[in-house]
């Protein structure tokens, strides 16, 4: 690891209007573009291969490897998806790169785009964002006004249509194939697989589906270099993320380092928790990563590091909590979340999690029954790894990794109400004085 | 040695490849991409599962089916227990279920018990209690008590999504085996789920209720409670009921179809599972229209006419008075049977004619007919069995003529959607327009007006590809189409295609087979060949020659029962609208001399009868009906009564009573002697039929319109002359629908369709009325505008509230003058059964109210 941090796609996010195609071109936007149409679309794949990038959308895929398995004798077009519907709680690192520098991205699409040989790429945005949604329209207008999109892109022979598609509020359709029923107009939920995508995804044609992050890094590595990508890093997590961190934190925001770097580190850098305060837990990327404690503040924020300490990478969403916090009202908030995005489609997760949620209601209100623990822990092991998808795991994950850590707290609401033993109003910023206990839920 | 030994591969021809699993430590080889819930059924263990369906595509959703894969086949484990309903099995995968993994148990036990979470418990009173998938794999799979001590969803119930479909939402467990029958399957995806989460729940359009033909079957593949009929719901628990299998007798298709009693009363008809023929399906109207026997108009004795009017009379006396008045008649007695009849009863009648009364008057045909009809059904399908269901799936190719399997021949629609969606195979239909049904079968529409067909199909092999693979279905319909069935028996022969004809009533094939058809012995044989009338004599035992001339069709015979040269009638299963002229039909029933009438409900028929003779319903009698395939159908008795009348006895005793021996008197006796006649193999043509009918006629064109037509169709009074189109749909207002609102208001509501251009012309507007005017009648419908339809069309149903295409005085190919008109206030009758209103989800519908109203 050479420097601590390493902005490279937040490199430009303080300019001056960094989003206008412009202020990108200015800074080396587009030449990477221009580099690539030089190449063959097989040298493109090869060089994302070799850098090691691996899909930052949290289950950490190798993008190179993924835009391989397309096939090659499938008579049906390719299509590149964007996966741009980032709606998990904690979660903040695509949309502020789409608001920032919405170039970086359409640029990584374009070029990835034509290392798959697809004429056509959607980014799925989550449709709760309008905001994100008109400044990457406005961008994909203006690349189109410059040549990057269309016909004949820059002269070299190669046609492109991109197509910003926004969401109509669905967590699920974050899930690559409930994003691809979506995409094509139907209820977003998860198609069965097999087929999987890259044989018949959109529109049962061969279909890679990435994170916006992912496609945003390929510029970066077509213009610097795959050594250079993976100079970064450590041995299997190559290559710059960006890290969201937030919650009781001094200055919460993103940061962009080399994989591999601690929470101490990167809390160090931002001033640490807030003033008077102490980090409880923490989630290494996102609701649906198994919770942390301050004993692995330490530990590398790689897939690895992640994986060996029972939770994963993730999304790289570090939210932290200080010891104000319930961990009981923490997770029933999570759940609350998961039990309102379940699809309906299986059974595990959509009746789990209405299950879950009353039983946690109860622990949150002291009125927990002797059982309800194991009971817990009963239910999370008859959801997780049996549902249709991976929502259901995400929903189970905190909860489980919630009682491992606390589970004195899920105990103790079997007689006292978690806003009494831990008064909620200590744990906002926003109420300094103190409240009658229960005032704030 | 299994078909897997391939030391001999030469001579053993494997037709699929196999694989070997090991399911809960056994062996097992399977065609590979057999799904492991399916390889375990092989094996004897039953995985539990809600949505698997085995006609459905998987979806995976229930998640009840874990198993646990300990081997994939390459060494190495699933981390996760996989659902068996979507998981293929591969060579040397290791596979356990519940029986012998503790992982996969408790994953069944678990989702068991979160299936019930939001379930209410209200199996007593629930319709599917008893018979539950969910309530017996609680108790197989699931754990004995609940630990869920929570608060249920609920919902205002029930929701009806159509008339005769109700869905209580609480009790559904979401599997998508509806959404997928109807979307798959029926092709009529009106539901859907809606919402998400535990809230997701199964739904409908707001202005587009669930209207399918077959919408019954969504009732019976659910796995719980949740949907229910109108008509059953409530009626009767599972384990009050006594089943019969049965066969279905609305159309031609002969669905196996299972019949619960209770009380000596039929409370509800589901389907039967039969691979051969309907697979799991049936229509709507084979579950549903079982009531048509309930209603005051139900003969229960004998009635004989006495000062004008009817009165119950002793069988002694009624069959005195019936044998007086035919010995009246002497040889001058027609007989007239309908398609209510079984094989057994159709061959009575053929015989009785033959035997007893000595005459070749007799015609099932109680209906549009013509004389090239009964020459193609002689020479074409009488005795012969070419095609069955399963051929539709291996065709090369399917060609409708004059036939709408949707709305004509249920079970065989489905067949032929099952053919285009799964094997791909190709279809075309020549009809004036691409109806919704051939559409879902997924045919291409070959244009004809009506009349036009001959024209069109004469080297029509030149525009699609048809070959000795290929398989044409020609409706009956194509009988008043002059030419058509010639055309279509020259096209066969042409190409080599394989011929079926598709009549619409369940009796029609056995009565040709019968030979209750003029010219017509039974098996195919040609009354006019001698050794044909030598066989019949040896099987009935027959002293005397039998009469070689041939008899009058049924229209003829009318005619001549109205002039007196018919001086008797003999009558049974024939209602007169069904005619293309039913007021000759009711003149000639009026005029003749003497009519016996046997029937098991008060009709036109016996309304005019001198006699009538009451017979059981098809419930109360064994018997047999034979598909269009020619493939017979036994079923027996469902409702068992001492002393069951069927038609066949009614002629055995009226034959004693005439002196003779009619030789059978039971539906055994039938079968015993109908197997005797050996298969007819010699030349099939009919006396004087050499070949096509006469005139394959021009069709009548407008421009050639008489009186006052102009030659762009338009007329003098205003009117626009068009030509006819025209034919029955599958739910109309029949007498087989009688005392079943529900099911009558799913019917299609009638439209008067007109291509774009032809509205144009004519002056009609979408959605404004069109007034048809016929020699005998007028009716208004709604204009529909049909894209790719035949200009100068228009089709209309042939019967529906407010309209009878025969009672017009109109038929199919014939001009109609059409005028644009102000639509009546009045809804359709149909629409008007308001169980479908306010069906909308959380608009509880007050369904005892309706159940009141409909059965009173």
């Amino acid at each position: 690891m050479t420097d601590t941090l390493t902005p490279v796609l937040s490199a430009s996010w303080g300019d001056e209007r960094a989003w206008k195609l412009g202020n990108y071109e200015r800074t080396g936007g587009y030449t990477a573009l221009r580099s690539a149409l030089q190449m063959a679309p097989e040298e493109v794949v090869g060089l994302v291969k070799d850098s090691g990038l691996r899909g930052r959308g949290g289950a950490g895929f190798p993008t190179g490897m993924k835009w391989s398995f397309v096939p090659k004798d499938n008579p049906n077009p390719t299509y590149l998806v964007v996966n741009a519907d980032e709606s998990e709680p904690g979660t903040c690192k695509d949309m502020p790169l789409m608001m920032a520098t919405p170039h970086t991205l359409v640029e990584g699409v374009i070029i990835s785009a034509y290392a798959i040989k697809a004429s056509y790429a959607f980014i799925y945005v989550r449709g709760e964002v309008l905001h994100v949604v008109r400044r990457l329209q406005q961008a994909v207008r203006e690349a189109y006004s410059a040549g990057y999109i269309g016909s004949n892109v820059l002269g070299s022979g190669y046609d492109l249509e991109v197509v910003v598609h926004a969401g109509a509020g669905a967590y699920i359709c974050g899930e690559e194939t409930a994003l691809l029923d979506s995409l094509e107009g139907r209820r977003g939920q998860p198609r069965l697989r097999p087929p999987f995508p890259a044989v018949a995804g959109l529109y049962a044609s061969p279909t890679v589906i990435n994170n916006v992050e992912s496609i945003a890094s390929v510029p970066s590595i077509v213009a610097n270099g795959a050594d250079w990508f993976a100079s970064m890093g450590t041995e299997r997590s190559k290559g710059m993320t960006l890290y969201s961190l937030s919650g009781h934190v001094a200055n919460p925001g993103q940061l962009e380092a080399p994989l591999g770097i601690t929470l101490r580190q990167l809390l160090d850098l931002t001033g640490g928790m807030r003033a008077g305060h102490q980090l409880k837990f923490w989630t290494p990327g996102g609701s649906s990563t198994p919770i942390l404690t301050p004993e692995h503040i330490d530990l590398p924020l790689d897939y690895e590091g992640m994986a060996a300490a029972g939770s994963m990478l993730g999304t790289k969403a570090l939210q932290c909590f200080d010891e104000t916090t319930s961990v009981v009202r923490s997770t029933l908030r999570w759940v609350e979340f998961y039990k309102h995005e379940s699809c309906g489609k299986c059974t595990p997760c959509r009746e789990g999690s209405w299950w879950l949620v009353q039983i946690l209601m109860r622990l949150e209100a002291g009125q927990g029954v002797e059982g309800d623990i194991e009971k817990i822990l009963d239910l999370c092991d008859n959801i997780g790894g049996r549902s249709f998808c991976a929502l259901a795991d995400g929903a189970v994950a905190c909860v489980t990794s919630a009682i491992k850590h606390f589970r004195e707290e899920f105990e103790a609401g079997m007689h006292t109400p978690a806003w009494e033993l831990l008064p909620y109003e200590r744990s906002t910023v926003f109420i300094r004085s103190e409240q009658p206990a229960g005032g704030v839920r | 040695m299994t078909v897997t030994d391939r030391k001999d591969g030469a001579d053993v021809e494997v037709a699929e490849q196999l694989v070997t699993v090991t399911i809960d430590d056994t062996q097992v080889q399977v065609p590979k991409g057999t799904l492991a819930i399916r390889a375990a059924e092989l094996i004897g263990v039953a995985i539990p599962r809600f949505c698997d369906h085995p006609l459905l595509d998987p979806v995976g959703a229930c998640r009840q089916c874990l198993v646990e894969v300990p081997d994939m086949g390459n060494g190495r484990g699933m981390p996760k227990p996989q659902a068996s309903c979507t998981l293929e099995v591969a060579d040397g995968m290791q596979i356990r279920t519940q029986l012998t993994s503790p992982v996969a148990d408790k994953a069944q036990h678990g989702m068991i018990e979160m299936l019930l979470l939001n379930h209410p418990l209200d199996c007593p009173v629930c319709d599917k209690g008893g018979e539950c998938p969910l309530q017996n794999q609680a108790m197989s799979n699931g754990r004995g008590e609940s630990r869920f001590e929570a608060v249920k969803r609920t919902y205002p119930k029930p929701v009806s999504i159509s008339a005769q479909v109700l869905l209580d939402r609480e009790r559904c467990v979401l599997c998508a085996r509806c959404t997928r029958f109807s979307e798959q399957i029926a092709g009529d995806p009106f539901i859907a789920l809606v919402e998400r989460g535990a809230l997701q729940q199964v739904g409908i359009y707001e202005r587009e209720p669930f209207e399918s033909y077959f919408s019954g079957n969504t009732i019976q593949i659910c796995p719980v409670g949740a949907l229910t009929s109108a008509a059953y719901r409530f009626r009767a628990r599972p384990f009050d009921l006594t089943s019969t299998p049965s066969v279905g007798e609305h159309d031609a298709c002969g669905a196996a179809i299972r019949v619960d009693h209770r009380r000596g009363e039929v409370m509800r008809r589901l389907a039967g599972d039969d691979p051969e023929v309907n697979e799991e399906w049936i229509t709507d109207k084979d579950r549903f229209a079982f009531r048509y026997g309930r209603g005051e108009d139900r003969l229960r004795t004998p009635l004989v006419r006495e000062d004008g009017v009817l009165r119950p009379a002793s069988w002694p006396e009624a069959i005195d008075v019936a044998v007086a008045g035919l010995r009246r008649a002497g040889r001058d007695v027609g007989v007239l049977t309908g398609g209510r009849l079984t094989l057994e009863d159709a061959y009575g009648y053929s015989r009785f004619a033959r035997t007893v009364l000595g005459t070749d008057d007799i015609d099932f045909r109680a209906r549009p007919l013509s004389q090239e009809e009964a020459d193609f059904l002689s020479r074409h399908v009488a005795g012969r069995a070419d095609v069955v269901y399963a051929d539709v799936e291996k065709a090369s190719g399917v060609l409708m003529v004059a036939f709408e399997p949707e709305e004509e021949a249920g079970t065989l629609f489905l067949r032929l959607r099952k053919a285009s969606r799964r094997s791909g195979v190709p279809s075309w239909t020549v009809a004036p327009y691409l109806s919704n049904g051939a559409r879902k079968a997924g045919a291409v529409l070959v244009p004809a007006a009506p009349g036009a067909e001959p024209q069109v199909l004469a080297g029509l092999e030149e525009h699609i590809p048809l070959d000795a693979g290929s398989i044409i279905f020609v409706g009956e319909r194509a009988a008043v189409l002059p030419g058509t069935l010639t055309a279509v028996a020259e096209l066969a022969e042409r190409t080599g295609a394989r011929l079926a004809w598709v009549p619409r009533r369940a009796g029609d094939r056995g009565a040709l087979e019968a030979g209750c058809l003029p010219g017509l012995l039974p098996g195919g044989r040609p009354l006019a060949d001698p050794r044909a009338r030598v066989d019949c004599l040896s099987v009935w035992e027959l002293g005397r020659e039998l009469q070689a001339t041939p008899g009058r069709d049924a229209e003829q015979m009318l005619a001549a029962a109205a002039t007196g040269e018919l001086r008797a009638l003999v009558v049974s299963g024939v209602d007169p609208g069904d005619f293309a002229d039913p007021a000759a039909v009711l003149r000639g029933l009026e005029e003749v001399g003497f009519l016996v009438s046997v029937e098991n409900r008060l009709s036109e028929v016996t309304a005019r009868a001198d006699v009538v003779l009451p017979v059981s319903l098809v419930e109360e009698r064994p018997g047999t009906f034979v598909t269009w395939e020619g493939r017979r159908r036994e079923f027996g008795v469902v409702i068992r009564h001492a002393n069951p009348m069927t038609d066949l006895r009614v002629l055995a005793a009226l034959a004693d009573a005439l002196g003779h021996d009619l030789g059978i008197r039971t539906v055994a006796d039938a079968r015993r002697e109908i197997a005797q006649f050996d298969p007819w193999t010699r030349d099939r043509a009919l006396p004087g039929g050499s070949g096509p009918s006469p005139a394959p006629a021009t069709p009548v064109a407008p421009a050639a319109a008489p009186d006052g037509g102009r030659a762009d169709g338009g007329r003098a009074d205003g009117g626009h002359q068009l030509l006819l189109a025209t034919w029955r749909m599958m739910l109309d207002p029949s007498r087989a629908l009688d005392n079943e609102p529900h099911l009558l208001a799913t019917a299609r509501r009638p439209v008067a369709r007109v291509s774009q251009a032809t509205a144009r012309r004519a002056g009609l507007v979408e959605g404004e009325g069109v007034r048809l005017v016929g020699p005998r009648g007028e009716a208004v419908l709604p204009v529909h505008v049909t894209a790719g339809m035949v200009d100068d069309v228009i089709w209309v149903p042939t019967l529906a509230a407010g309209i009878s295409v025969p009672a017009l005085g109109l038929g199919a190919g014939r001009p109609v003058t059409v005028h644009p008109a102000a639509l009546p206030a009045t809804p359709h009758p149909g629409a008007a059964v308001p169980v479908g209103e306010g069906a909308l989800p959380g608009a509880g519908v007050d369904v005892q109210h309706e159940e009141q109203g409909g059965v009173a």
